[in-house]
């Protein structure tokens, strides 16, 4: 293997060996130590990410494969990783914002008992994300799919003391276990059809020899299992109580990485979906219905995480919306700097619990700005970029989805309207957040101190944040950097374009308006005396997530539990136990009527003995010999 | 011709002594008639060209084990009416009838040439010599493991009659124990 | 007409009837110990002639290990009888049922 080939894979192997160090001397080394260990590793990989991509900048260097070994060999499967554009795009997002997130834990989980388990499962994390964006086929895709489900477990219920949090974690782990069942069926097609399950093989013979209806029913399969990881309709339901687990779990795993793997997973069965036009319409659509039912829902939400948690619902509707209409690019563009805006709305969110001592409604808190300075300044940023607000990140990336949308015409149209509508709503619900909880008057409990976070915070959020303000440059019409980056991963595939000219100009200007517009309703509403009251019938609607939970969990739940009962009473204590015993009971029966044979007369034994003589000598007379 | 009246002659005093001992409400009576049996069956190994079994026969069986049998008898007691009245339901038909299908059984058996094999006459010596080297060429296996098998009766019967109760009794108890049951 | 061994045979064949019945319907130990007896020398018999018809001398021989067996029964048996009595006094076998099931 030679130099290139080595960094990819130490990019890996640093943050699993580290994870596997701290499982084992996480409580020798302590505070900060472990911290730091984790966030070493983490900051390690990314530099070797930077290092080796930098290769594709200059442009003209080829994806590389990098073989690891032989996993099944009957089927002709093997693990190996791929190092293009894309896997290098995700790799440096995945290493660069969970870097700064580990340095910000450091700060965040200071005097928790267990440090070294919480950074050995983040590390854990890093890895198994990155064996998800590089793996070079469905195989270690799958792998890495599912050990980030199992990290995503552990860390919502890191707190598994409170039983909500041990909750959250199991109805995460079985949620995506629901569209995994349909993932593991498309690798099963997928491999029916092509014998491999090398990307390489599948994508470059998927033009040629996938029929409409398999590459519609693969997709759609495929479709399911990122609908799961990435909580889009109707697979959503678990991110919302994820919010459980530590806030820079929520930053890390539920804004930034885990829940954009759905959306990688499109982008790089691209060659796929093209061949399914029904498929990636009903990628756009659900992507696009889930981003304003989200939107709505978020409007209504008390507890600080859970907007940001209905947020990254909707913001990932942006980006399957971009993904299904072929604008693989625009997709990934938002994914970036939703990482990055995103991670810093949730680290800031962690800094003013952490301020508060745990306290997460807006209801009580407001005028934070005095006490919270950094924090304030960095969560205004995060606002305006995720509101759309030109020149920070936000803009450029959901202005280049909302364009590509409605240049395509016809029936997309209608998905471009509700995107611009999500998007108002998106500024609204925002700055309602932001409203309640930084300005306005001092709401919060008596004795509580709010403080401004320690320095391994702050640094954090300043970077993210300097991020989110400059990210858009990546991808400017006037510098489309991001796109020529990544042109070699997205090679021969039907490529959705930009609309020409003042089109883009006018369609710009809508979207800004859009969000002014629900950033003054917001303004209007919030930031008065009087705030509203958020009563009555649509708002408590909207707060309880239009009653899904309640659906789902009398349905799916009960009817689970119900199953559970059935077997339990029915099929094994009657049933089974039924079987075994009365087996026992026929054994005991057929004994005692036999008991009577015994009369302890031996002249009688002696009448039994003469009675078998005589049939033994009946029957060798009947066969007239021995 | 004289084996034809032996054969009458001693076969009925055989089913006559069989049927004594059966029947006989004074087990010395049965003993006795036992003994005719045994005497009838010797001589008809005689006519059977085996003379050294039949030898053997009077000395070990109608000399040393009737003996043992009278003694055993008038130790346990001969003026001891037995009751006649079978206590088991269905023993008595039961009994007949199988053991006339069984003696039905064997006697058709008979006809078969598979029983009984084809050929006549007396050729087989049974002099003592012929049988010996019989014994103890052929069959000397068996004959030694016979002897052990007299050994192991010999000693299991004076164990049995040691160890009464479960006591692990001295020799000149157990001699005392068996004087004293003496009638 | 001459004696064959079919003869010898039936003659064996009836004295070991007699013989079963006399174990199966009486009660005295000692009587249907006798009928034990009884039965082995039917087939003694039965031996013999059989050895006879065949030629050899292999019927003596068996006879001749049946009756050394018999004997080391008889002794046996008889005392066990022995001892069974001095315990119970009873020579009835019918008395004996402590193995009812």
């Amino acid at each position: 293997m030679e130099a290139g080939e080595v960094m990819v894979s130490l990019l890996i192997l640093l943050p699993l060996g580290g994870s596997v160090l701290l499982l084992a001397l996480g409580r020798r080394l302590g505070e900060p130590g472990a911290g730091v260990l984790g966030t070493l590793t983490v900051s390690a990989s990314f530099v070797l990410a930077a290092v080796a991509g930098g290769d594709f900048l200059a442009g003209g260097a080829h994806a590389t494969q990098i073989p690891w070994f032989d996993w099944l060999s009957p089927l002709g499967v093997r693990a190996g990783l791929l190092w293009d554009p894309l896997s290098a795009l995700m790799a440096l997002v995945v290493t660069g914002v969970g870097a700064l997130i580990h340095l910000y834990s450091i700060g965040y989980m200071k005097g928790d008992p267990r440090v070294g388990r919480f950074f050995a499962y983040m590390n854990l994390f890093v890895a198994s994300m990155l064996i998800l964006v590089l793996a070079d086929g469905f195989a270690l895709l799958f792998v890495g799919w599912e050990l980030v489900g199992l990290c995503s477990y552990l860390l919502i219920s890191f707190w598994f003391e409170k039983p909500v949090a041990a909750a959250a974690g199991k109805k995460a782990f079985v949620v995506n276990r629901v569209g995994d069942a349909g993932f593991l069926v498309a690798l099963m097609l997928v491999f029916a059809a092509f014998g491999s399950l090398d990307y390489g093989e599948v994508l470059g013979r998927a033009a040629g020899e996938l029929s409409t209806g398999m590459a519609t029913a693969i997709t759609l399969l495929l479709l399911m299992g990122a609908t799961g990881k990435s909580a889009q309709f109707p697979l959503y339901v678990w991110l919302p109580d994820a919010m459980e687990g530590p806030t820079p779990v929520s930053a890390l795993i539920h804004a930034a990485t885990m829940v954009t793997a759905g959306v990688f997973m499109v982008a790089r069965t691209g060659a796929l979906f093209d061949l399914a036009p029904a498929s990636a319409a009903v990628v756009a659509a659900v992507g696009i219905g889930t981003a304003l039912y989200a939107a709505t829902i978020a409007v209504a939400q008390y507890d600080i995480k859970r907007v940001l948690a209905y947020s990254t619902i909707s913001q990932l509707g942006y980006m399957f919306a971009g993904v299904g209409a072929g604008a693989y690019v625009a997709g990934m563009f938002h994914l970036t700097t939703h990482a990055f805006f995103k991670a810093l709305l949730f680290l800031g969110a962690g800094a003013v619990i952490h301020a508060l001592a745990g306290e997460q409604d807006l209801r009580r808190m407001g005028g934070l700005w005095r006490r919270l300075p950094v924090t304030t300044v960095t969560m205004v940023v995060a606002w305006l970029a995720i509101s759309g607000i030109p020149p920070l990140a936000g803009f450029w990336s959901k202005d280049e989805i909302l364009a590509t949308l409605f240049a395509r015409g016809g029936a997309w149209r209608a998905i471009w309207a509700i995107g611009l509508l999500t998007a108002l709503l998106t500024a609204f619900y925002m700055s309602r957040l932001i409203f309640l909880a930084f300005f306005g008057e001092q709401r919060w409990a008596e004795g509580a101190h709010p403080h401004e976070a320690p320095k391994v915070m702050t640094v954090a959020l300043g970077a993210l944040a300097v991020l989110a303000l400059a990210g858009g440059v990546v991808n400017t019409p006037w510098r489309p950097g991001l796109e020529h980056f990544l042109e070699p991963a997205f090679e021969g595939l039907d490529l959705a374009h930009l609309p020409s000219g003042a089109t883009q100009w006018v369609l710009a200007a809508l979207s800004v308006a859009a969000a002014a517009v629900g950033i003054l309703l917001a303004a209007g509403a919030y930031l008065r005396a009087r705030r509203p009251a958020e009563e009555g019938p649509a708002w408590e609607l909207l707060r309880r997530g239009y009653g899904v939970d309640e659906a789902y969990a009398r349905v799916f739940a009960a009817g689970g539990q119900a199953a559970a009962r059935f077997t339990d009473q029915t099929v094994d204590q009657k049933g089974v136990d039924g079987l075994v015993n009365g087996l026992g009971v026929l054994v005991r029966t057929v004994g005692e009527r036999l008991r009577p044979l015994q009369t302890g007369f031996v002249r009688q034994y002696g009448l039994g003995i003469v009675l078998g003589a005589v049939a033994l000598l009946a029957w060798f007379l009947s066969r007239g010999g021995f | 011709m004289v084996e034809l009246v032996l054969f009458i002659i001693f076969g009925l005093a055989a089913l006559f002594g069989a049927v004594t001992t059966v029947w006989a409400r004074n087990p010395v009576y049965s003993a006795l008639g036992l003994m005719l049996t045994l005497f009838s069956v010797a001589v008809f190994y005689v006519s059977n060209g085996a003379e050294f079994v039949a030898a053997v026969q009077v000395i070990v069986y109608a000399g040393a084990v009737m003996t043992l049998f009278l003694f055993v008898i008038m130790l346990v007691g001969v003026d001891r009416a037995e009751d006649r009245r079978e206590n088991l339901p269905v023993q008595r038909p039961l009994a007949l009838g199988l053991l006339v299908l069984f003696g039905a059984g064997v006697l058709v058996a008979g006809r078969f040439a598979w029983v009984t094999g084809s050929g006549g006459g007396r050729s087989a010596e049974g002099t003592v010599e012929a049988l010996g080297s019989e014994l103890f060429r052929r069959w000397v296996l068996p004959f030694e493991l016979t002897a052990l098998l007299l050994i192991i009766a010999a000693a299991g019967t004076i164990a049995l009659g040691l160890f009464r109760r479960g006591e692990a009794e001295a020799a000149d108890e157990g001699e005392a124990g068996e004087e004293e049951v003496a009638p | 007409m001459t004696v064959t061994a079919g003869w010898y045979l039936a003659l064996a064949a009836v004295l070991f009837v007699v013989g079963a019945s006399g174990l199966l319907l009486r009660r005295n130990a000692l009587v249907m110990f006798m009928s034990v007896e009884l039965m082995l020398n039917a087939a003694n018999l039965s031996f013999v002639a059989a050895g006879r018809q065949l030629g050899v001398l292999d019927g003596q021989a068996a006879v001749f290990f049946v009756m050394v067996v018999a004997a080391a029964e008889v002794v046996v048996g008889l005392a066990i009888i022995v001892t069974v009595f001095r315990r119970r006094a009873t020579a009835s076998v019918d008395d004996l049922a402590g193995l009812k099931g």
